[in-house]
């Protein structure tokens, strides 16, 4: 890997942390130390270590240099369209990077006594009252770290629900085009999952639901608008089948961006759902996390709420852990407060206006990508859709080539693909959410990409299959990754 | 809205190529009663500077260096963040990029989430350390649930009493309800150590695993070898947990000791304190074990060009594949924290992560040798601490209390956890704490 390369210029190579450096080279110079604290001890050598195996060692320029050249191989929503479906990639607000950075947040501890903490726990009271009024609940906990941790803490208080009646229960339904964290989440809690098929309009039937509720049945959990964008317009009665028999409906909150101002779960029968602000409201995915995942409940589940819980008294906002019915604790503090201020900063800036337009927009993205690209592709279901739309690789597989072709090509014309082959009930799913942030214009290009791809397609199928051409690599060996797993360097690795 | 493209011509536009006349046509599907209800009860946006004044009249309310000095550790610490940690995590390509899912426009993250997982491995004295989980607490609860998978029939697990309270609270929502495994505790002695003898007894039938600190909840650094030695002999997994990641720039790796599963909190790595959150949870393990493993791994292989790249891969092991049969729920995890705790442990390296280590031990104790002289504090366990430690004061709850008046957080009271502790602090001292600083914490806590 060593020696000149006059074709490294336009994406620069960039060996691991551990193949750069030099013995005795260093980023970080300590504070300075007075002298009355120069004889203060370290630990006895039998409890230390001989050495950081691996570590590099680094002048501090080359480990900036060493990171920007990395960002510089990733496509991200600030640089890139990024119409990947479920996951609403949104522009974030750099204010609110700057916001959640002031010293009053950044640097609060978290076992601050709360009289020095009213800012913080403030913000948090009025996040949770915003989230309570966009969704039509009644009470919020701010705790889950990520959606599947609100899962996680939701299904945890159907079960503490049930049990306070007498008995758990043992199953739950879910949606075949559910998210697989749905019965991830699920088994977490002790339950069985019992599959609900999809209608041929991409809808839960209530009368498959109907049949499969009994006094066994702890909750159904439900994705509105679906994971292929779609209403689910036969939500009342579903819940009402459920609530008959005494379950309960867990809401999955992912696809909010679809509901702000047009329509509340806490309407359509949800008795807990969890939101992702790092999808409907605005926090940076950061490459996979950190996220937050709040859960909204209704009254009947607010006693089962994890704890600590912020409580205005007399004296101003305190933490309180005097919940007895509560689930307990779901994490240690009180949840990712970084991205709690992030989202507050961002549902303001938006304000009740805002929030409604913003999601007015996403569907009109959504249903004009899907109405312009309807002939290129195959809708998977007909009708309007909402925050996103999902197509099948019908029309492609005469072409030869495949959703993931498609995906791969897309790379080369500047944009991420969409998610594909989810949900599982469609055939190549090609799955495109655009987001309100997107332009017009920027909606042209991408459809005309798609026309382009399918036309080479018929002429140079090649060309497709091989994509992407102009990445950084060309397609990873996955199957290679996973049947020889090299999960981290070593000092054997250099070729 | 500032953030929002479209002008009226676009949307008279958009709407006639979709066939339709109106905004509302464009939901008419909903059901008008839910339609009906869904006002928003929320004032209208504001503009930069209003969200910015309004938000930094909240953070005025909060009280931080230097006009409140915080000592407070117990899960969360007080270090320096060099200027390039934030300069590299505000980069765009990084903040706002989705997990990396196509591997060909991500190798930025994927790159740089393998050389974390080298470095926590290496940390930890294991071979393998996954892409990061929520906090020190959720990684502590999965590593007991990995300990369930892989003793499936052993119907209990062994928490030191010693691990954070919250942590073991944190354990005890996980298990709830799933059956098969019951938490029990495992006392300390008298130098805050797990005492071993208690261990030994609660050692018949083998649990699945024992869960120990390292350093535990008050800074005391545990004997792992020999408490290895009777998981060994028991023939149960030993987890440890790493609630201050930087003790284990300094301290032998726990993988080294006998750990099969070592997790932690890397907040020190880096990550501001921000009130708790977002942190990052480490995890690491022996190979044999990789596939019992929760949460996302990178794996290096090669393009068609035989050129070197990263993918996400034994992704069969996730929800997004396995369903209800995944190791664990997890799918977002802290991504962008471990990109920060890459930058910061590239920073110090080989020798300025030990050296900053050492630091650490030398200000706890230059604090201690303070808070003894000055304020008269006793040290409450014997044992070995690294830069944390509890010690005993007379009337500790006023003193700590007038020392907050005073302008020093001395640290957090341990009586709200351990009723015994009720005269004691837990205090910890790091490199961002000046000589002067720490006379200010003796004089703050002077009877």
């Amino acid at each position: 890997m060593s020696g000149a390369d006059e074709s490294r210029g336009l994406s620069l190579d960039e060996l691991p942390l551990f193949e750069r450096g030099s013995g005795g080279r260093r980023g970080y110079t300590l504070p300075l130390l007075a002298e009355r604290e120069r004889d203060a001890e370290s630990l006895p050598a039998e409890l230390c270590r001989d050495d950081l195996d691996d570590f590099p060692e680094l002048s501090e320029m080359e480990v900036l240099r060493h990171f920007l050249r990395l960002s510089q191989w990733n496509f991200s929503a600030a640089t890139n369209f990024y119409p990947l479906g479920s996951c609403t990639m949104k522009y974030n607000p750099v204010l609110n990077e700057k916001i959640a950075r002031l010293s009053g947040f950044a640097e609060l501890h978290p076992l601050t006594p709360t009289p020095a903490a009213q800012g913080a726990l403030e913000l948090m009271a009025r996040l949770e009252a915003l989230l309570a009024e966009v969704s039509g609940m009644d009470a919020v906990s701010l705790q889950p770290a990520a959606g599947a941790h609100g899962e996680l803490a939701g299904m945890k208080m159907i079960r503490a629900h049930h049990v306070s009646r007498g008995s758990p229960r043992r199953k739950v339904l879910i949606p075949q085009s559910a998210h697989g964290t749905n019965p991830a989440s699920s088994a977490l809690c002790g339950y069985g999952v019992v599959p609900v098929a999809s209608n041929d309009e991409g809808m839960i039937d209530p009368a498959a639901v109907a049949p499969l509720v009994d006094a066994e049945t702890a909750a159904i959990m439900v994705t509105n608008p679906n994971t292929l964008g779609l209403f689910e317009k036969d939500i009342v009665r579903i819940a009402g089948a459920v609530h008959e028999k005494g379950g309960l409906v867990y809401f999955d909150g992912a696809n909010m961006n679809a509901l702000l101002g047009v329509a509340k779960p806490g309407h359509m029968g949800a008795d807990v759902l969890q939101f992702n602000l790092h999808k409907t409201f605005s926090t940076p995915h950061g490459g996979g996390g950190p996220g937050a995942g709040p859960v909204a409940v209704k009254r009947v589940l607010a006693d089962y709420l994890p704890v600590p819980r912020v409580v205005r008294g007399d004296a101003g906002y305190h933490l309180s852990d005097d919940f007895p019915k509560s689930i307990g604790r779901i994490r240690a503090f009180f949840g990712n407060f970084g991205m709690l201020v992030r989202a507050y900063a961002y549902m303001i800036s938006l304000g009740g206006d805002g929030m409604r337009w913003a999601t007015q927009m996403a569907i009109l993205n959504a249903n004009y990508v899907r109405k312009r690209l309807e002939g290129v592709l195959e809708l998977a279901y007909d009708g309007p859709c909402l925050h996103e739309c999902v197509f099948s690789d019908s029309k492609l597989e005469p072409l030869g080539i495949e959703t993931l072709d498609l995906a791969k090509r897309l790379l080369d014309y500047g944009f991420y693909a969409p998610t594909i082959y989810f949900p599982l009930i469609v055939s190549g799913a090609i799955m495109i959410e655009p987001t309100e942030s997107e332009t017009r214009e920027t909606l042209d290009e991408f459809i005309a990409a798609v026309e382009a791809i399918v036309g080479e397609a018929r002429e140079h199928p090649e060309r497709v299959k091989s994509a992407p051409h102009r990445t950084r690599v060309s397609r990873l060996d996955e199957v290679r990754a996973a049947r020889q797993p090299k999960l981290r360097w070593r000092k054997a690795s250099i070729e | 809205m500032r953030y929002i493209p479209h002008t009226e011509a676009d949307v008279a536009a958009m709407l006639g190529a979709i066939g339709l006349r109106s905004l509302d046509d464009l939901v008419a599907h909903i059901p008008a009663a839910l339609r009906r209800q869904a006002t928003l009860d929320v004032p209208n946006g504001l503009g930069e500077a209003d969200v910015t004044a309004r938000l930094a009249a909240l953070a005025a309310k909060n009280r931080v260096a230097p006009s409140l000095l915080c000592f407070a550790g117990a899960g969360a610490y007080p270090h320096f963040i060099p200027s390039v940690v934030d300069h590299v995590i505000l980069r765009s390509e990084f903040s706002t990029a989705y997990t990396p899912y196509q591997p060909e426009v991500s190798q930025g993250t994927l790159q740089a989430t393998f050389e974390f997982q080298t470095l926590i491995a290496s940390l930890c004295g294991l071979e393998v350390a996954n892409a990061s989980m929520y906090d020190g607490s959720t990684a502590t609860a999965e590593a007991v649930l990995m300990a369930k998978r892989l003793a499936p029939k052993a119907g209990r697990v062994l928490v030191a009493a010693s691990l954070p309270p919250q942590y073991r609270e944190v354990v005890r929502t996980y298990l709830e309800g799933l059956g098969g495994l019951e938490s029990e505790e495992v006392p300390f002695g008298a130098d805050g150590r797990v005492d071993l003898a208690a261990l030994e007894r609660r050692l018949t039938p083998a649990p699945a695993a024992v869960v120990v600190g390292y350093p535990n909840f008050f800074g005391v650094i545990e004997d792992l070898q020999a408490i290895a030695a009777k998981t060994t002999a028991a023939g149960t997994l030993l987890v440890t947990v790493t609630p201050e990641a930087m003790a284990l720039g300094l301290l032998r790796p726990p993988g080294a000791l006998g750990a099969d599963i070592a997790v932690g909190e890397g907040q020190s790595f880096g990550i501001p304190l921000s009130f708790g959150g977002p942190y990052l949870g480490l995890f690491a393990t022996r190979e044999r074990f990789v596939r019992s493993m929760p949460g996302r791994l990178v794996g290096e292989t090669v393009d068609e060009q035989g050129r070197r790249g990263y993918v996400l891969t034994l992704a069969t092991r996730e929800q997004h594949i396995r369903r209800e049969r995944a190791t664990s729920n997890i799918c977002t995890n802290q991504s962008l924290c471990a990109l920060a705790a890459t930058v910061f442990l590239a920073l110090a390296g080989r020798r300025g992560l030990r050296e900053l280590a050492e630091r650490n031990a030398r200000k706890a104790r230059h604090a201690l040798r303070c808070l003894r002289e000055r304020a008269g504090a006793e040290l409450v366990f014997s044992a070995p601490f690294f830069n944390e430690f509890a010690v005993c004061l007379p009337n500790a709850r006023v003193r700590y209390e007038r020392a907050f008046e005073r302008g020093v957080l001395a640290g957090v009271p341990l009586g709200q956890w351990f009723p015994a502790l009720e005269d004691a602090l837990l205090v910890c001292a790091t490199e961002v704490h000046s000589a002067d600083d720490i006379d200010r914490l003796a004089e703050a806590l002077v009877e």
